[in-house]
Parts: C-alpha cells; sequence; structure tokens
C-alpha cells in the first residue's frame, strides 16, 4: 500500500434530518429588490451573476420593491391570489378524496403555487407549456373546469383521457397544457423542439417546460439546453427547485456544488433565479422571458427557488426523511399570505375578503366534486372497455381487432 | 411518370425531396444531416435546395433529436429524422418508446407524433458491433409504433413517402448492406449493382407504397420463406442453391403486419422457413413463427424453420459466420422439405 491517505465518498447530506431543529443557515439569500434587472437584450455572458442571486420583490411587511416589481394593478394579484386559493383548496380536497379511496394516487403542490398561477396567467393559450405533475396550477388559473380535472383523476366515465392515464397526468391542448409523461425529464426537450417548430413555421407561439431539481439530472435536460442553445428556441426552461425528489434532497442532484440556475451558464443561455414563493418575482422572471423569447432572442433558464410543503405524493411519508417543521420554517414563506400581506399592505384586500375567498374556492370545488363524484370515483365508473383498443394508431389493425374481440368488446 | 435508375440511397433521398417540395411541414435533421447529406448521403442536396431552417444538422444527442422531433410533431410539423446508426438509436430508446409511441393514447387523441425515426441499420459491411445491428425487435414489441424496412430502391421510396404522411410515428430502418446494391449473401462473388435490377427503375415524381403489404418477390409452392431487408436478397439466393421452388415473402412492413399474405401463403405450401439476421431469442423471427403456428397448424407439413442471426453481439472478424447466407438458408430449405408428416 501506498503512503497516502485512502480515497473516500463524499454521500451529500440535507442540514436537517427527522428529530434535528430545522437550518437554512447555509442559504443565500438575496434582499427583497437588490438584484438588479438587466435589459431582456443582455447577452448571457453579461448576467452570469443572475445565476447565483435570487430576485425577490416582496419585502417582509408585504411591500414590493426593486427594479423587478412588476407593478401589477390590484386585479391582477387578485385574481392571482384566488387561484392560488382555489388550486390550494383543489389540493386538499383531491389528497382527501384520496385517503378515502376515491382515486389511487394524488399529488399536491403545496406551497409551490405562485409558479404555475403566475406563469399560466402569463403565458397565452397558444403558446404551449410541458408541465410536470406540480403545475396543476397552470389549469386552474385558466379556468379549466376542476371537474374535468377530477374525472381524470377518478378514471371515470367521463375521463377527458378516458382512464388511460394514472391520476393527475392531465392534457388540455386548448389549454396550452401538454399531455404529461410519467418519465421524468422526457418532455423538456419536448418543448425545446416544439419551440423550433413554431420558429421553423415563422410563427409567434412559444413553449414553455418546466422540470423538478431532481429531475435536470436525466439527460434530456441537458439535450434540451444543448439544442435550445444551438438553435436559439424561444422556450421558457423553469427549474422548479423545491428542495426535494422523493427524500432525495437537492444536493443529490448536483445543488450543493452549484446552483440549478447555473447549469445555463455552460451552454450560454441566460439565467434568472427566482423566490418561487413570491408572485411577484416569478411573474416578473416570466414575462423577461417571455420578451426574450417572442423577440427572437431565445431561451431563458428560470430556477424557481421554492420548498415542497406537502408529501412528494400519496404514497410519500416525508416524516421519514426531513425535520417535521421543516415547511413552516421555510425562509421565504407561504406564496399565498405573501400575496395577501401585498394586497392587505397596499389597501387593496382585507382578512375577512380571504376568508371569504378561501370558503368560496371550497365551496367551488365542493360543487366540482359533487358534479365528477356523480359521475363516479375509482372503480366506479370507468369509460368502455373498447377505449382501451382505440388511438393506439391513428387506426386499429387487425392485432388490435382481434383483442378487443377476445375481450368480447 | 418519368423514372430513372436510383440506388436506395438516391431513392430515399427522391423520397424526402418530394415530400419537402410539396409539404412544407416536412423537416429532415440528424448528425451530419444538413450541410454534409449525411454520412450516407441519404439527405444530400437537401438544405441547399429547402433551406437551414428545413434540413440541418444536429448535436450529437438522439435523444435530443427524437425528443425534439416529438415537440415538433405535435405541434404540427412532420419531422423525418436520421438516426446515424441503429446502433446510436439506444439513448433515444425512451423517447421513442415512452413519448412518441404513447402520445395519441395518452393524451385521448389530443397530441399526436406524425414522424419517422430513419436510421441505417444491419450488417454485412464490416462494420463492427456498433455499426451493424438490428434492433427491429425492440420496436416492434412496443404499442404504437409502426416499423417499416424496405428491401430495394422502389419500395424505400414509396415506405418512405408513406411513412412521412402517416399520423403515427414510424421507424424506418433501411438495410445499409442494399444501400449500394442488392445482396445475395454470396459475399466472395461480385455484387451486381442497383442499375442491373428492376426494382432500380424508380419514379422520380411522387408515388406511395402501402403501409402493411408484403411483397411476393418470387412466387412458389413448396415452402414459403418470411424475409425482409438484406435477407430478402439471401433468400432468394438461398432458395436457388437449394433448388426448392419457394414462395420469398418480403415483409416490407413489420407493424402492421400484412398476415393475409402470410396466411394465404403458407397454406399453400404448407412450409415456412423465416430468416433475419437480428439474433434468434426474442426476434421477429419468433413473433412470426407463433403466428404461422397459431393460425396455419392444420396446414403445416413440417416445424417451422428460423435461419438468423447468432446470439453473440455482432463479431467484426466473423462476419460472414454470423451473417445469415444462402448455404444457411439452403439447408433449413432442405430440413424443411425433408421434414414431412
Ligand atoms: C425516468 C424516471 N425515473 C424515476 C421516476 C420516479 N420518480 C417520480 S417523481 C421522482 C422525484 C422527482 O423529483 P423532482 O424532479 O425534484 O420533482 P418534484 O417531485 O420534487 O416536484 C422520481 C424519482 C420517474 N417518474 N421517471
Amino acid at each position: 500500500m501506498k503512503n497516502t491517505p485512502t480515497l473516500s465518498l463524499r454521500v451529500p447530506e440535507p442540514s436537517g434530518r427527522p428529530g434535528d431543529t430545522p437550518d437554512f443557515s447555509h442559504l443565500k439569500l438575496d434582499a427583497p429588490g437588490a438584484v438588479d434587472r438587466p435589459d431582456v437584450a443582455t447577452a448571457p455572458a453579461e448576467m452570469r451573476d443572475h445565476a447565483f442571486r435570487l430576485i425577490r420583490v416582496l419585502d417582509d411587511e408585504g411591500r414590493a420593491v426593486g427594479p423587478w416589481d412588476p407593478k401589477l394593478d390590484p386585479d391582477t394579484l387578485r385574481r392571482g391570489l384566488k387561484a392560488m386559493i382555489l388550486t390550494r383548496a383543489f389540493d386538499d380536497r383531491m389528497h382527501r378524496a384520496h385517503r378515502q379511496g376515491k382515486t389511487s394516487f394524488y399529488m399536491k403542490c403545496t406551497g409551490e403555487e405562485a409558479i404555475a398561477v403566475a406563469q399560466g396567467m402569463i403565458l397565452s393559450r397558444e403558446d404551449m407549456g410541458f408541465p410536470t405533475y406540480r403545475q396543476q396550477g397552470l389549469l386552474i388559473s385558466r379556468g379549466y373546469p376542476l371537474a374535468s380535472m377530477m374525472n381524470q383523476i377518478y378514471s371515470n366515465a367521463e375521463d377527458p383521457i378516458k382512464g388511460r392515464q394514472l391520476p393527475i397526468m392531465y392534457s388540455a391542448k386548448d389549454y396550452g397544457f401538454f399531455t404529461i409523461s410519467g418519465n421524468l425529464g422526457t418532455q423538456y426537450v419536448q418543448a425545446v423542439g416544439w419551440a423550433m417548430a413554431s420558429a421553423i413555421r415563422g410563427d409567434d407561439k412559444i413553449a414553455a417546460a418546466w422540470i423538478g431539481d431532481g429531475s435536470t439530472a436525466e439527460s434530456d435536460f441537458h439535450s434540451a439546453l444543448t439544442f435550445a442553445a444551438v438553435y436559439r428556441a424561444p422556450v421558457i426552461l423553469n427549474i422548479v427547485n423545491n428542495q426535494w425528489a422523493i427524500s432525495s434532497f437537492q444536493g443529490i442532484a448536483g445543488g450543493l456544488e452549484t446552483t440549478f440556475a447555473s447549469k445555463a451558464v455552460g451552454y450560454g443561455l441566460p439565467a434568472l433565479r427566482v423566490d418561487g414563493n413570491d408572485f411577484l418575482a416569478v411573474w416578473a422572471a416570466t414575462q423577461w422571458a417571455e420578451e426574450r423569447a417572442r423577440t427572437n432572442q431565445g431561451a431563458t433558464i428560470i430556477e424557481l427557488f421554492t420548498y415542497r410543503g406537502a408529501p412528494h405524493s400519496t404514497s410519500d411519508d416525508p416524516s421519514r426523511y426531513r425535520p417535521g417543521d421543516e415547511h413552516e420554517k421555510w425562509p421565504l414563506g407561504d406564496p399565498i399570505a405573501r400575496v395577501k400581506q401585498h394586497l392587505i399592505a397596499i389597501g387593496e384586500w382585507s382578512d375577512d375578503q380571504q376568508e371569504a375567498a378561501e370558503k368560496e374556492a371550497v365551496e367551488q370545488v365542493r360543487a366540482a366534486a359533487r358534479e365528477s363524484e356523480a359521475i363516479g370515483t375509482l372503480g366506479q365508473s370507468r369509460p368502455s372497455v373498447k377505449t382501451m383498443f382505440e388511438e393506439v394508431f391513428a387506426t386499429e389493425d387487425w392485432r388490435l381487432v382481434e383483442q378487443r374481440r377476445e375481450v368480447g368488446v | 411518370m418519368s423514372t430513372a435508375s436510383m440506388n436506395m440511397i438516391q431513392a430515399l433521398n427522391s423520397a424526402l425531396d418530394v415530400k419537402m417540395s410539396e409539404d412544407p411541414t416536412v423537416v429532415s435533421y440528424g448528425e451530419d444531416a444538413g450541410y454534409f447529406g449525411g454520412v450516407f448521403r441519404v439527405t444530400d442536396h437537401l438544405q441547399k435546395k429547402h433551406g437551414l431552417n428545413r434540413s440541418f444538422d444536429a448535436p450529437i444527442s438522439e435523444s435530443g433529436i427524437v425528443g425534439t422531433a416529438i415537440g415538433m410533431a405535435a405541434y404540427g410539423l412532420r419531422p423525418v429524422v436520421e438516426i446515424q446508426f441503429a446502433d446510436y438509436i439506444y439513448p433515444a430508446y425512451d423517447q421513442i418508446v415512452s413519448e412518441a409511441a404513447k402520445m395519441r393514447y395518452r393524451s385521448g387523441g389530443q397530441f399526436t407524433t406524425p414522424m419517422v425515426v430513419r436510421s441505417p441499420y444491419g450488417g454485412g459491411i464490416f462494420g463492427g458491433q456498433t455499426h451493424s445491428q438490428s434492433p427491429e425487435s425492440l420496436f416492434t414489441h412496443i404499442a404504437g409504433l409502426k416499423v417499416v424496412i424496405p428491401s430495394n430502391p422502389y419500395d424505400a421510396k414509396g415506405l418512405l413517402t408513406a411513412a412521412i404522411e402517416d399520423d403515427d410515428p414510424v421507424i424506418f430502418f433501411e438495410p445499409k448492406r442494399l444501400y449500394n446494391g442488392p445482396f445475395d449473401g454470396w459475399h466472395e462473388k461480385p455484387v451486381s449493382p442497383w442499375k442491373a435490377q428492376e426494382l432500380a427503375q424508380v419514379p422520380t415524381g411522387k408515388y406511395i407504397e402501402p403501409i402493411g403489404k408484403a411483397r411476393v418477390m418470387k412466387e412458389g409452392s413448396d415452402v414459403t420463406i418470411l424475409a425482409y431487408g438484406t435477407m430478402v436478397w439471401v433468400a432468394l439466393a438461398g432458395a436457388e442453391h437449394a433448388g426448392v421452388d419457394a414462395e420469398v415473402i418480403d415483409l416490407r412492413t413489420l407493424v402492421p403486419l400484412d398476415i393475409e399474405t402470410i396466411e394465404a401463403s403458407v397454406k399453400k405450401t404448407g412450409r415456412c422457413v423465416i430468416v433475419h439476421e437480428a439474433p434468434k431469442t426474442s426476434g421477429f423471427g419468433a413473433e412470426l413463427s407463433a403466428l404461422v403456428q397459431e393460425r396455419c397448424f392444420y396446414h403445416l407439413e413440417a416445424p417451422v424453420a428460423r435461419v438468423t442471426g447468432w446470439d453473440t453481439p455482432y463479431p467484426h472478424a466473423f462476419e460472414w459466420e454470423y451473417f445469415p447466407g444462402p448455404q444457411r438458408v439452403a439447408d433449413a430449405l432442405k430440413a424443411v422439405m425433408s421434414g414431412g408428416r
């Protein structure tokens, strides 16, 4: 043996495990208003710093400060707030529906509502979003019928995708919502392709994609960045860093070595890193990226820094791998509470109105649930078995005809 | 329509050119496929004629090539992408299998992926392990994919045209060994160029050979040989060598399969030999053999035989021992002919 130290592997560990006090002292959080807002035409090389900073607009008193303040009118803010409240109410109801055995599976986006809601409001329905399973806010902010979402979750006779997908894997072309894949990362590169097609055809539509911090380790993430940079595709590439990929903290995907936004730097793409719990900051960054894409200047990476408050899914128990109260201690607060505070601070909202809005959301969800459950929940109702054999191809081939007959339909 | 003598490369190029001229939504890209026209030159001149936006070089990222094509197809284009060698399709496998193949189904018909993944495939050119594989059965097993393999210039153009117009994703494998001329498997004999073949007279304009229809290359009454790609020519040579009156069927499309032609032929001849160059175990021959057994059992005079590549990785120095040749086909034919009930 040589007289040198033996090698050892470092396996990253999060700052706290069950029983520990949550510790966020390692986070470097810029103060609200502290990060400058470059012109959208800025060369990526001149704004590398933005990949490591954190764009924030709302301060601790609920004031909008600094160059990224999108100066939203109160109506837009209220619409956003209500869509976030509705998203949370929907999640709560569906999570309970799972506990009651009405569906096999559900995934909440608790704590991340500002992301999909703000971005869903900015992008046009003609643009195409390539979401993950945590962007239900895209559909909700655009007024997609809640009962249709539930029909999909229950795989009932009115399921728009005919009982073929896991609950929550929505598909809504008319709402700019691409069919969700269960294979992580695959859709990131598809979004780039969709955007390239729009550019090839001289169209004016753009695409947007979302990926989790954990899934940035997939090779498709890197393919997507290569293609987006090379062909200057009009696409917004969002990375939702919610700190956790099931039980693995973001350090396992490389988040301790650098920021996720900074992955853009090596590809020559501009990156913005944003407080994902700050509706105004998400709005402003998305608008920046949207303008860049629409003016033919190409793709932007946005890291949305947030925290997954709920379990990963109904099959997960986060108390087994992280401090129980870590979510409450998240230093960037709750996205709904922060917009509420802001609206109250500018004299456009009140606690009473908040309470009424929350009640109304619960009522809206309840009404949709009544409508959907009247059709049936999982196992009580489903599309005709005949549909199982349809749409494998544009036209059924002889094998499927024979197999369908074998089933007797 | 005027015709010209073309080899398979020229015929495929002509299919792309004709479709790109006719339909502005057709785009074609892949590694080295733009400026240079592809390492086998199948996409030659397309960039010059149809512009950078519709024929371009892609990064060496097969999942990126197929993944972006899926997005383009969902947008409304008809992308035709090239995977430089079929051996490199595996990095794109997830995009093909989990995404392109499933899009129509999983979205309840809201999103479709009309696209073609073209790829030179197969052995016989001393390409070694990474330039010789025949992975077709990895795709025939997947719900939602069509798999097409031409064996001559005429079919190549007609089938590629059909594939581009098809509303489902099509995996289009081009037998490299047949690009420049047919191959009868007698590797020590000189090979004739396509020019000498009837099937090299290719219309210069548009025509379609339908996907899902086999071609009877030679009628016969003793035994049915099922083959596709390069093996069609090996089968013809093998039948001649054995002196057996074989009916040689070029399947042309593995999915959807022309089961009627297969069934009618085997019921007529009572015997069946299947030839493919992919390894034997779980190869497409296993599926064909099972189908023939299921549908023609009471007409069979002998067990169905398979002549295939071996279950080894593709060897460089032992190509002619690995690659099924006319002698092995002839041996199988003789065995099947003598193995009566
Ligand atoms: C290709 C693939 N590998 C593994 C999984 C199983 N899986 C589902 S969600 C998940 C974690 C994803 O974490 P992240 O990307 O951070 O997104 P988040 O769930 O936190 O929003 C894993 C490993 C999968 N769906 N697809």
